[in-house]
């Protein structure tokens, strides 16, 4: 187990690489460093002298991918894709263009995030599996149909609506939650209902129909006709046998999310006012920032590839049939 | 007037010619003719494929474009043309189009929604919502609204009825001939609804379809349907604008998506090995960067370059025509990871089949196992992979406007209209006509296409069966 | 199964409605705070920085110049704008020397330099900080944290003891010297370089030397002086200028002159400190009424009453013309009257403008022109709100900002720049088509003033009335400046060349090129609007949108054709816009550091400039100024634009505000009734409860006939099960 691991997290290296690399190239495509000098700068008069100053104190002045000054090997390593590349590595995310340390903000803004993003996840997660479970169980009635035809229409409205419905209606008008805001802990459930709420509510259509076509498939094997001709009631095969192996296929689609909601939700946290990891993002690609959007595209390509090995190993855990090798 | 070929519109058209030809293809094949019957079977099926249909028209009338000749030329002198590009579609909007107000005004009002300040001839001040300068212009007196708009109504109506009429009786002539009865024979399996494919549901829909929008063009002739935008634009003609963007943005990313996952796909899982290596490690890569970020870089470069090029466009149109196109790409980039892998797993299963190791065994060439075994019968994935991105492309469309990286500012879209009516919201008093029809247009459209997949997915998937 | 789940929802529904009883639900803050004499206030976007070296953003002051005293201040009242001592005993003395350093008078031919005399109040304490704090030898106690110090640590006032100093002069020169030094990026050094004696040299010298120096650790200023900065002793500063140069008291009043201690800078250079975001630039210190006790730039940020802050006290006279009396009720109280200052991150205008409502926001603080349906412009012509504003007896302040929003013509642009007479005519024909007073009332709802010329009102050389009107773009009708009309700009549009938007030549219709930023989704209507006014004549308009990066590259580089911008006053004084229009400022001549960004240069307005520069507001002034407008005015380098109207809505418990576009540091002056605040708070916020039991209502029926429907179904199973077996 530990050996398969470590492998994959040595595979993980050169997609790491890529991943750097990528961004590298469209951003300085996008941005020159005088670009971001003089946004970061910003000021009513930016004269040449400051531009060239900040630009040496960040190291942009120097060559991207080849140092033509520099002797042998240096050419490549004295680079500011190198440099830049491998303290990445080490999770040293150093400062952002505007001056303040990347590592501590995204530990910071760690917490709002998962605030919203764990919630949603979890209840989103038993309410579609508890809908679906139910719809199984009123299969071929009016019932299921009916659901299925709102499952549709959930599906196909843009989730800015339910953003701006849900403000309007239980903010404005009901004066039940506060509009926006963020406070951590306990303190902050009033302000984490509502874009809890609406995302697990977005969230249903698709997922109800995803369970449910999981279970169906399980419902017609012959092991659950089997438990039901022994005259198992249907509330007890569904519980017994369907769920316990509907869990695997749900298992893969799910697990590989989980590192992800560290991520947050752009959308969301910005209507919100949440200061998550997800609005950092949105705020960095707004001002070009380019040393965060770096870090948090790293990050998430990290918290990715954790995602695909800790789905690796669920399959262990549920499925006994499967070994690493 | 001279013709202009934008990029999208190019691009639109070789799909349709290419979608043409292929259906001429299987509509050889038996075996696919019987599945694609066996969709349409489906009175849902049926009902989303004309919306999606008449929403295609819409975005194809869209997209031939042209540029008028400017008036009282020197005869025997090079023709000068106007800088604006319009398109058929502005051509059959071009009164509607025209009837420009001053600012907000509510469906059907005759007057402004806000009020201003005016000097009267006596030099009193008073504070009133002004008259709008079109809508309601042809009445009398503003008491017959009502009944001007209930006489124009019918009127609409009916005129669409009899229109939708006798298309059904054409199509009913041609379904009888097919069938080799008469028309009345014909009509009466439609109308007890024996037909093989739901018939009447179809012709139904039309009907409904052509009604409402007959009703829609008519009244807009004269009042603003759906209301003004804060410049005074007609927010009808702005939601049908927005159809062509929100439909090619669906259709053409798949476009860009497909010829890459099918070929990376393949190949992946057929010729194994480093090639496998590589492109696995392609699409991983990709796929570990947080969509959004990529797509937001990816546009900002190509922003950039427009910006430094002014020069390669020769109107706003052009220049906002290449950033949907690049829009497009890089959406395509993005999103055909899912089903190359998806593809891959698939080519794997096939190839280890007998038929095909003993094909490879007796020297066939892999191109020929391509095309005689593998596209076949991977033919169904890629289907339905197509028909569910095509929703979700439309719903990404107004998320990456709202985050600031979609479709040109100045070019009409579900997803800027959104993005306005948010700051329209917090008015007071509320001005909700644009959130509201950009709402319904969009939910029609993506409810069709989400109604017709799940259809597709239910009869291809043989996991359905 | 089914009915636990319901019994729970049912619970959860019947607490939640008891806890709607006592209190409102959607309050974002506790009641404590709600009841104590705290100001709650918002901010859209982080400050980027709170360092007075750097800071140059509204955003930015309006943080930290409650915080820092620089020497001077705006009187808070008094219009026209007027300096008042802050931490001065009185105002600033100024000398002429000659090259020799003796006294000369001003209008002596040998005059060289100024001297600008500051006389420090003695007794003028620090906000209580942990630099500060001395062990019992004398040293400094936190010179050195440990790990354990550091650990957890979210503020420097974590830190257990907390000390202060008495401001000396020093403090001013070392905050000079940290402006010379390049790496701290001061947006003014270069134009201080130009006046301060000495500074140019100096900062060349300790740049260098600093960048020899370990950039992370404490550079001490002390020991290096600057030519032109005398520290006479502790209460008494010199600072010796090239020339005449009158404007540089308005610079004192600006946070770039706020002083340093060095032993903050000492502290703040800690290893270890940055890493957690603690610097001077998140945590300034200063002699300020309040001191910044929570910076976190993602949330909230705090503030707090300085303790041992000077006597200062709110004005007692200087009502200027139509202030309301109401204004003098806390005269004579000692400041600052607030105790704590909330500001929390909001960074969309809907749900900042809902709280507002909802009475969570003392004061709107949106300017956004959304909602602009607050207000509208009532029958005498002033600005008034609207129904529900009145009926929740919401306050409204309005008043001209010193600023200018302008449509400039690249004066360097073959078919709009140059300066013969067709070039000019296109370019009044589109000043006259460009119709701002529409744009006003569309975009804006009134809230701004149609510009005559450069200068906006309340600064010296803007002229009110029929004398003030542009006679290329208006006509004195009635008592008010009326538009041209179109048929005007199409005649000179003719005249330029371009007869119904053609050229004459070629028959092709003119086409310019409008560069904007495009980043809101406002902004659509907008480019639209334009392409209309130009439409009108015939013009065919491109828009080319892009981000505000870009688009100030190219316009530096002379690549615009027609762009909108805008300047903010940093002082009072025409100077301050004219030298927009100043040859030698433009930018593709100075490679992108000059200011003038329309690269409008005209001789004859160039040499008045340099006159008008150093003068006094003195009516000969007065006459060079208004002839300088009336050059510009005829070559139209820019569509003059407007100037806009600031508007701040503020609830009834929210006292003395009024409007003062150049102090930031005003929230001394405010004061709150929070007795009021949660009363009505209270009052507007009662949740809708119905709803809540109507869905506890639904579900329970739904549960009851899904148990049903599926008894009938088991039993029905039971029957066909027994058929097939």
């Amino acid at each position: 187990m530990m050996a398969y691991i470590a492998r994959r997290l040595f595979y993980a290296i050169p997609i790491l690489i890529g991943v750097n690399l990528i961004t590298f190239v469209l951003f300085f495509m996008v941005n020159s460093p005088d670009d971001m000098a003089r946004a970061q700068l910003g000021a009513k008069q930016t004269t040449p002298a400051m531009i060239e100053t900040w630009k040496a104190e960040r190291g942009y002045d120097k060559p991207l991918f080849f140092n033509n000054e520099a002797p042998g090997l240096v050419k490549f390593s004295d680079t500011l894709f190198v440099e830049e590349s491998l303290k990445l590595f080490v999770f040293d995310f150093g400062r952002s263009d505007s001056g303040r340390d990347i590592g501590a903000d995204i530990l910071e803004r760690m917490w709002p995030s998962l605030q919203i993003a764990l919630p949603t996840f979890a209840i989103g997660l038993i309410t579609t599996i508890t809908l679906a479970l139910l719809i199984v169980l009123f299969r071929g009635t009016a019932l299921d149909t009916s659901a299925m035809v709102i499952a549709v229409m959930i599906m196909s409205i843009s989730g800015l609506f339910y953003i701006i419905a849900g403000q309007v209606l239980f903010s404005k008008i009901l004066n039940w939650v506060p509009i926006s805001g963020y406070e951590p802990g306990w303190a902050g459930v009033k302000f984490v209902i509502l874009p809890v709420l609406i995302g697990v509510f977005a969230g249903l259509g698709a997922g109800t129909r995803w369970y449910r076509s999981i279970f169906l498939e399980e419902i017609n094997r012959d092991y659950v006709r089997t438990a039901r001709a022994k005259g198992l009631s249907e509330i007890k095969v569904l519980f017994k046998h369907v769920l316990p192996n509907g869990m695997l296929p749900i298992l893969t689609g799910v697990v590989v999310v989980i590192p992800s909601l560290f991520m947050g939700s752009l959308i969301m946290e910005s209507f919100f006012g949440i200061p998550g990891l997800g609005s950092y993002t949105i705020d960095a690609i707004n001002a070009q920032d380019f040393a965060i959007v770096k870090a948090m595209v790293f990050f998430g390509a990290v918290l990715y590839i954790i995602g695909l090995i800790l789905t690796d190993i669920s399959y262990t855990i549920f499925d006994p049939r499967v070994r690493l090798s | 007037m001279m013709w202009v070929w934008l990029w999208t519109d190019i691009m639109i058209w070789l799909l349709v010619v290419s979608l043409g030809l292929w259906g001429w293809t299987i509509s050889r094949s038996p075996q696919v003719k019987a599945q694609w019957i066996a969709i349409f079977r489906s009175k849902i099926a049926m009902t989303s494929a004309i919306v999606l249909l008449m929403y295609v028209s819409i975005a194809l009338l869209d997209s031939l474009h042209f540029r008028l000749a400017l008036p009282d030329q020197p005869v025997g002198e090079k023709v000068q043309y106007q800088g604006q590009t319009l398109s058929v579609l502005d051509w059959v909007f071009d009164e509607i189009r025209g009837k420009v107000e001053r600012t907000y005004s509510a469906p059907f009002a005759l007057k402004e929604h806000s009020s201003s300040i005016i000097k009267t001839d006596d030099g009193q001040i008073k504070q009133i919502a002004l008259d709008l300068t079109h809508a309601g212009s042809h009445l009398a007196a503003a008491e017959d609204r009502n009944q001007d708009i209930l006489l124009k109504s019918l009127w609409a109506i009916f005129v669409a009825w009899v229109l939708s009429k006798l298309f059904i009786s054409l199509h009913i002539y041609w379904r009888a001939r097919v069938a080799k009865i008469s028309w009345r024979q014909q009509a009466g399996l439609v109308l007890k609804g024996k037909t093989e494919l739901p018939w009447r549901t179809a012709y139904l829909t039309f009907s409904i379809g052509l009604i409402v929008l007959a009703w829609l063009y008519h009244l807009g002739h004269y009042y603003h349907v759906l209301g003004t935008d804060k410049v005074g634009g007609d927010v009808l003609y702005q939601s049908f604008k927005s159809v062509r963007t929100g439909v090619l943005i669906g259709v053409l990313t798949t476009l860009v998506m497909l010829p890459l996952a099918l070929i990376l796909g393949i190949s992946a899982g057929l010729f194994r090995g480093w090639i496998d290596d590589v492109i696995q490690y392609l699409y991983t890569t990709l796929n570990s960067i947080p969509g959004i970020l990529l797509i937001a870089a990816a546009v900002l470069v190509m922003q950039t370059m427009i910006m430094n090029n002014p020069d390669w466009f020769e109107t706003a149109t052009e220049r906002a025509d290449i950033r949907l196109l690049v829009l497009v790409l890089i959406l395509g980039l993005t999103s055909w990871t899912g089903l190359c892998r998806l593809l891959r797993a698939e080519t794997l299963k096939i190839s280890q089949v007998e038929y095909v190791t003993a094909a490879r065994a007796f020297g066939v060439s892999r191109f020929k196992i391509i095309g005689r075994h593998i596209l076949p019968n991977v033919m169904h994935i890629v289907l339905i992979a197509v028909v569910l991105d095509f929703s979700a492309l439309v719903l990404a469309e107004a998320v990456l406007s709202y985050v600031g990286v979609g479709v040109d500012p100045t070019m009409h879209s579900w997803g800027n209209m959104i993005n306005q009516a948010r700051l329209e919201m917090a008015r007071e008093p509320m001005v909700w006509w644009s959130l509201l029809s950009a709402f319904i247009f969009m939910f029609i459209l993506v409810l069709a296409a989400n109604l017709f997949s799940d259809r597709v997915q239910r009869v291809l998937d043989p996991k359905n069966n | 199964m089914l009915f636990e789940g319901a019994r729970f929802v049912l619970l959860g529904a019947a607490t939640l409605g008891l806890v709607a009883c006592s209190d409102q639900w959607n309050t974002p803050y506790t009641n404590e705070q709600v009841a104590s004499n705290t100001l709650f206030s918002a901010f859209s976007a982080p400050p980027k920085h709170l360092d007075p070296v750097r800071s140059y953003s509204s955003n930015e002051w309006a943080i930290n110049a409650q915080i820092l005293e620089p020497p001077l201040q705006y009187h808070y009242l008094k219009r026209p704008y007027t300096l008042e001592p802050l931490t001065l005993s009185k105002m600033p003395e100024v000398r002429y020397l000659n090259q020799q350093g003796e006294p000369v008078l001003a209008t002596d031919a040998d005059l060289a330099y100024s001297e600008v005399v500051l006389n420090i109040k003695p007794g003028i304490q620090y906000q209580p900080h942990p630099a500060f704090v001395k062990d019992e030898q004398g040293a400094l106690r936190y010179a050195a944290l440990s790990a354990k110090d550091l650990s957890g640590l979210k503020s420097p006032f974590d830190l257990k003891d907390q000390s202060s100093r008495e401001l000396v002069a020093a403090d001013y020169a070392y905050a000079i010297k940290r402006m010379a030094v390049r790496q701290n990026h001061s947006p003014i050094l270069d134009s201080m370089n130009e006046h301060i004696v000495g500074l140019a040299e100096f900062s060349e010298q300790i740049s260098e030397q600093r960048t020899q120096a370990d950039s992370d650790a404490f550079f001490d200023l002390r020991p290096h002086e600057i030519e032109g900065i005398k520290v006479v002793n502790d209460y008494e500063l010199r600072i010796r200028l090239h020339g005449v140069y009158p404007q540089f008291m308005y610079w004192l009043s600006m946070n770039f002159f706020a002083p340093v201690p060095w032993e903050v800078m000492q502290f703040y250079a800690q290893p270890g400190l940055v890493d957690l975001n603690i610097s001077f630039d998140t945590f300034p210190v200063g002699t300020g009424p309040y001191r910044l006790v929570e910076n976190n730039p993602n949330r909230r940020m705090r503030l707090q009453k300085h303790p041992n802050y000077q006597p200062q006290y709110y004005p007692n006279d200087s009502l200027a013309e139509n202030m309301p009396s109401s204004l003098l009720a806390d005269a004579g109280k000692r400041l600052p009257m607030i105790d704590e200052v909330v500001y929390t991150l909001e960074k969309e205008n809907v749900p900042y403008w809902n709280k507002f409502l909802q009475g969570y926001y003392d004061a709107s603080g949106v300017s956004a022109d959304s909602f602009d349906q607050a207000v509208q412009v009532s029958v005498n012509g002033e600005l008034d709100l609207t129904g529900e504003m009145k009926t929740k007896d919401i306050q409204m302040r309005s008043s001209v900002q010193p600023t200018i929003f302008y449509l400039a013509f690249n004066m360097l642009d073959e078919v709009v720049g140059g300066y013969d007479e067709k070039a000019q005519k296109l370019r009044q024909a589109i000043s006259i088509a460009v119709n701002y007073e529409e744009f006003i009332s569309i975009f804006m709802n009134e809230r701004g003033l149609a510009a005559q010329g450069p200068i906006p009102p309340g600064i010296f050389g803007h002229v009110d009335g029929e004398a003030g009107v542009n006679p290329y773009v208006h006509d004195w009708h009635e008592g008010e400046a009326r538009r041209k009309s179109l048929e005007t700009a199409r005649q000179l549009l003719a005249e330029a060349g371009y007869p119904e938007g053609r050229n004459q030549q070629t028959g092709r219709p003119l086409q310019l090129n409008y560069d904007a930023v495009a980043t809101g989704p406002d902004d659509r209507s907008r480019m639209d609007w334009m392409r209309k006014q130009f439409e009108q004549l015939g013009i065919e308009l491109m828009i080319r949108s892009t981000d505000y990066n870009r688009f100030q590259d190219k316009v530096r580089k002379g690549d615009a054709q027609i762009f909108f911008w805008g300047w903010n006053a940093d002082y009072p004084d025409p100077e301050n816009f004219l030298f927009l229009l100043y040859g030698p400022n433009s930018s593709v001549a100075t490679n992108g550091a000059g200011i003038n960004s329309s690269n409008y240069a005209n001789p004859e307005f160039d040499r008045l400039f340099e006159q008008i520069r150093t003068m006094e507001n003195t009516p000969e002034r007065m006459a060079k100024l208004q002839q300088m407008i009336d050059i510009a005015r005829q070559d139209a380098p820019w569509i003059w634009g407007l100037h806009p109207r600031s508007l701040s809505l503020y609830h009834s418990w929210y006292k003395n505000v009024w409007p003062n576009s150049l102090a930031n540091n005003t929230i001394k002056y405010l004061a709150i009734d929070a007795e009021q605040r949660a009363q009505k708070q209270a009052q507007w916020n009662q949740p809708i409860v119905w709803p809540l039991w109507l869905t506890a209502a639904i579900i329970l029926w739904l549960i009851i006939w899904a148990r049903r429907v599926y008894r009938q179904r088991q039993q029905q199973r039971v029957i066909t099960g027994d058929n097939a077996s």
